[in-house]
């Protein structure tokens, strides 16, 4: 298994080779399936649909719906303006949304397709029917990954959507990130318990985790609502948790509605889950209640109890941005040593994030925003470490280099519980630690002789 | 229909006749704008294996319409080429097109430590906004030249992708240079997504590009000497696959020179000219090679499958009678029948319980047809079947292949100018020979498509919609739903199994006699699996429950 990898490391500037990133449209259309009510469109060719679906499906074990504009040779010279009119009036016919999310591919930005532009005009020809809307975010493909795709279409939401009228609904927004309905559901549960009234944006709560019952719902019961998204002018403040997938949507209702935004990591692991739970605190000016307090305590009764078996170990990390970032101070307060650190998307901000959280714990750490998983194989190559920790792409340098292997993040397609374990707040950090320190136990039965194989662990 | 389901077939008893389905054959277009009524009831026939119906194949599907197709870039890169696992492809674009082929379709390839499998990785030149404005060709070029210094491997292929297209980077031209300077062979596809109308147009580039870039370019180390020697084209090692069929065709003597392409070697394609007859199991997506192989190198082709057992041994059958050498057909009948004999315990326990049951399925382009012949193996019926990117002659047979319209998204792929090779034309066969075979019923050169096949007032589809596999399940009550990823958990909430006939729910193989038993169970482990049991809660369907849940224990009177 990847036995060609060589340990020696070359610079590249041109070749990616395993990536650890996929690009903007995926972000967008899972974004979008957090509104209820929502058809995600693809304004490309059929494939980036097919393809996004096929994976958003993989990671959920969920039907995952959303349309494409079927560009042809022809549209990709003459424009797609004629098959987004054409989608526009086929999928409200047809398929009967409340709202159409539009997100562009790499072929309609080259091609330049305004989006704005078709969407006004379907608005005045009628194709769209009174009190349904539709709505777009750019998200070419070759700038940035998914999770900027992700906060564009966040940010499209409180640009088309968002009103300050002047209300008083001492609401707060919490703008999730990219993560999974079990997060987005415990993200509102914690709030519920804090006393803090929140309305999530997206939520994919209720729309990729629904009961089997035998009957197909095309619009599952969950997601926020569009009456829901316009109040959001009128919040108090917003919570936007991760700095890759959130801010742009935080900052941007800021500066439309003067709602004030803090942007906080992403609530996984103590610390982080923490400084989230303070600053709701904040907001609802009120204790935090003892089940909160309870939940905190259980996890760190795991960490202490357990010590003796995390403590030193060293870890390559990766994943996405906001996930990486906060996984590798939970890591650094497990007493673990996160020495490679690998995020493919882009961006100095994650660098600079990384250094603050190293700097003084575990300054000799490899870290790198835009990188790759060779990069990183190269990395454990040159300096093996006991665990690695990312989504299922690891699988493969897991077998190569003998690793235990936590899954973490986007996309896990080869294992159960991340569609109803959270790995936000303290919950969320137990559930991580569980799977961290069964993947170390386990591998310690596995490697251990019958002399040495150990019954109470 | 739904009543009928009831009355499911016990084995051996006659078929109830399907009964006329047009009434929900409306009720299924009602819905659309009334052009796209128009343009979809073209795509819908109800069939009469007499008299076939032409079926409208293998042109746009209407935007917003969700439909299970994907690109050509998927069809090339996706399916053909990526099974190829020591060649070194580098996908040209923006990240997203490299990394969803990346382990996603179940191409599997074995690890021979003598042989660079590039399998586990994922190439592409990353593209970024810079590259889009300025051109992406220099980056390209330093790709290949890294790619080189850190594998040297025999070949390098390049895949396009849709913004390529229309910045306009010459990847031939790339490619070409790269060979010059690297001494090696590097080739490139201009596979744009937006090409054609499906996966299709992928199939047909990437068999231009092998045929021209690969095929008859090695010469063998030692010669073949088995007379019986064999491509087996269209046949991309699902779940491993490909390994049952090479398993079952060597016990009978039949050599295999090369797959096109599950588990393919670079060399094993490029010396495949040496093989003496063509079987093709994916037509759609390979006929193009078998034909042009034949017109180059004077290999003939027949049309087989292997997926089912009967549908094996006939197979099987074929190629034997192809070769005429009674030795040959003596094994080949020895081991249907010693196979046969392994298959007939779970064959007939799994019957049994799955006689009657009803099939739908919809992919791909030869799929549907294939994997009828499994469902017949244990007396189930396909009412209804489709593609996901076929041509009319994968429905109508290649009879109606010279009668196709070539519409402007056909015309822009590229139909090879092929004629015979000057030294290396060898007809296999002669005329008079051919005649023979084709009076005992071997048909060269030829396909009959799936719905002479298929019973009559089933219904066919092509290019499936969403709405339309609903109203299907809704219609039918299908006991087992055969289709892709992206409609799995869809028709699984429905309450209905769905078997994934792309990726096998990453089980496999169903190929050959082996691959038929796994299929089987498979089958019936999900037409009889417990959890669809408990969808309605018992306070749900009876309510009654409630009194009398727990059982008291009498008083003693004391």
């Amino acid at each position: 298994m990847l036995d060609i990898t060589p340990k020696e490391i070359k610079p590249r500037t041109a070749l990616r080779i395993n990536p650890a990133k996929t690009c903007q449209p995926i972000g967008a259309m899972y974004a979008a399936l957090g509104i209820h009510g929502c058809l995600p469109h693809s304004h490309g060719s059929q494939g980036c649909c097919s393809y996004h679906r096929m994976h958003l499906t993989r990671h959920f074990k969920e039907p995952v719906m959303a349309s494409t504009s079927s560009f042809t040779e022809g549209s990709s010279v003459f424009g797609g303006l004629a098959n987004l009119s054409q989608a526009i009036n086929t999928i409200f016919t047809v398929y009967n949304p409340e709202v159409i999310a539009v997100h562009t591919t790499c072929l309609s930005e080259v091609i330049g397709d305004d989006i704005p532009n078709i969407i006004a005009k379907a608005v005045s020809e009628g194709t769209v029917p009174e009190g349904k809307f539709v709505f777009h975010a750019n998200t070419p493909s070759f700038a940035g990954s998914h999770m900027t795709g992700f906060s564009s279409m966040v940010r499209a939401m409180v640009h088309y959507f968002s009103e300050k009228t002047g209300a008083e609904s001492g609401q707060v927004n919490i703008i999730p990130g990219f993560v999974n309905p079990a997060d987005m559901r415990e993200i509102k549960r914690i709030a519920s318990e804090m006393g803090v009234p929140a309305l999530l944006f997206p939520d994919t709560s209720d729309v990729l985790d629904t009961p089997l019952t035998g009957k197909y719902d095309f619009y599952p019961p969950g997601g926020v609502t569009i009456k829901q998204l316009r109040t959001t002018g009128d919040s108090l403040r917003t919570l936007a948790l991760g700095p890759f997938a959130s801010e742009a949507a935080g900052a941007y209702l800021d500066e439309k509605c003067d709602v004030p935004c803090d942007i906080l990591d992403l609530p996984i692991g103590i610390a982080a889950t923490d400084r989230f739970v303070h600053a709701l605190k904040n907001v609802a000016a009120q204790d935090v209640p003892a089940s909160i307090n309870y939940d905190r305590g259980r996890l760190i009764d795991v960490m202490n109890d357990m010590h003796r078996y995390t403590h030193g170990l060293k870890v390559a990390v990766f994943g996405d941005p906001d996930h990486v970032t906060s996984m590798v101070e939970f890591l650094l307060d497990l007493n673990m040593k996160p020495v490679h650190v690998v995020t493919g998307t882009p961006g100095n901000r994650f660098e600079r994030r990384m250094t603050e959280i190293l700097e003084g714990r575990l300054p000799d750490s490899n870290f790198s925003a835009n990188a790759d998983l060779f990069l990183l194989h190269q990395w454990i190559k040159n300096e093996p470490v006991d665990l690695l920790i990312g989504n299922t792409y690891g699988k493969y340098i897991a077998r190569a280099e003998d690793l235990p292997f936590v899954r973490f993040g986007f996309p896990t397609l080869d294992r159960i519980g991340h569609q109803f374990k959270p790995h936000v707040g303290y919950t969320g950090a137990l559930h991580l630690l569980e799977s961290i320190l069964n993947a170390i136990m386990d591998r310690q039965d596995r490697d251990a002789t019958d002399e040495t194989l150990e019954l109470v662990m | 229909m739904s009543d009928s389901k009831d009355n499911t077939q016990t084995a051996g008893s006659a078929l109830i006749p399907l009964p006329d389905p047009s009434p929900v054959l409306k009720e299924m277009l009602d819905i659309y704008p009334p052009k796209v009524a128009r343009k979809r009831a073209k795509h819908i026939r109800v069939n009469d294996p007499h008299d076939v119906p032409e079926v409208e194949a293998n042109v746009r599907t209407i935007p917003g319409i969700i439909t299970q197709r994907g690109c050509c870039y998927a069809g090339c890169k996706g399916v053909v080429i990526g099974p190829i696992k020591d060649l070194v492809q580098i996908v040209h674009g923006p990240i997203g097109c490299s990394y969803y082929a990346w382990g996603t379709r179940r191409n599997l390839a074995n690890q021979d430590p003598s042989v660079e499998s590039y399998m586990p990785y994922c190439f592409s030149t990353d593209l970024t906004e810079d590259e889009i404005i300025f051109g992406g060709e220099k980056k390209l070029r330093a790709a290949i030249q890294e790619a080189y210094e850190l594998f040297h491997p025999k070949a390098i292929a390049v895949f396009s992708t849709c913004p390529v297209g229309l910045i306009g980077d010459d990847v031939h031209a790339v490619a070409r240079q790269a060979k010059a300077d690297l001494g090696i062979n590097v080739f490139g596809f201009s596979c744009e997504g937006y090409k054609g109308v499906s996966q299709s147009a992928g199939h047909h580039i990437a068999n231009n590009g092998v045929f021209k870039n690969m095929v008859g370019i090695k010469e063998p180390e030692t010669p073949f000497t088995n007379p019986f020697r064999i491509n087996v084209l269209g046949e991309y090692n699902i779940g491993g696959d490909a390994w049952e069929i090479e398993r079952v065709l060597t016990r009978c003597g039949i050599e295999v020179v090369a797959t096109f392409s599950g588990n393919a070697l670079y060399d094993q394609i490029g010396q495949s000219h040496h093989a003496n007859l063509n079987v093709v199991m994916c037509h759609r997506s390979i006929n193009y090679m078998a034909e042009m192989m034949e017109t180059k190198f004077g290999i003939p082709w027949i049309k087989v499958n292997f997926i089912g057992a009967d549908s094996m041994s006939k197979s099987l059958r074929k190629i034997a009678q192809y070769f005429d050498d009674a030795g040959l057909s003596e094994r080949v009948e020895a081991v249907i029948a010693e196979e046969l004999s392994a298959l007939k315990a779970v064959r007939e326990d799994v019957t049994r319980r799955c006689s009657g049951k009803l099939a739908l399925c919809y992919a791909g382009g030869s799929r549907s047809h294939h994997w009828r012949e499994l469902f017949k193996d244990i007396e189930m019926r396909l009412v209804s079947a489709g593609y996901e990117f076929a041509h009319r002659d994968d429905y109508e047979g290649s009879r109606v292949a010279s009668s196709i319209k070539v519409d402007a998204d056909s015309r822009n792929i590229e139909e090879l100018a092929v004629e015979a090779d000057p030294e290396r034309y060898r007809p296999r066969k002669t005329q008079e020979q051919v005649a023979v075979l084709e009076e005992n019923g071997l048909k060269l050169a030829t396909y009959d498509g799936m719905m002479p096949d298929m019973e009559a007032n089933a219904i066919v589809i092509d290019d499936i919609s969403h709405h339309e596999m609903e109203k299907m399940i809704e219609f039918y009550k299908p006991d087992i739903f055969c289709s892709g990823i992206k409609d799995k958990f869809v028709i699984e909430k429905m309450g209905v199994p769905c078997k994934q006939i792309h990726s096998y729910d990453y089980g496999g193989p169903y190929a050959g006699y082996k691959g038929a038993a796994n299929f089987y169970r498979d089958i019936d482990t999900m037409i009889n699996s417990s959890a669809r049991r408990f969808l309605k809660a018992p306070w749900e369907s009876q309510p009654e429950l409630q009194a009398n849940f727990a059982v008291r224990p009498e008083k003693k009177k004391g």
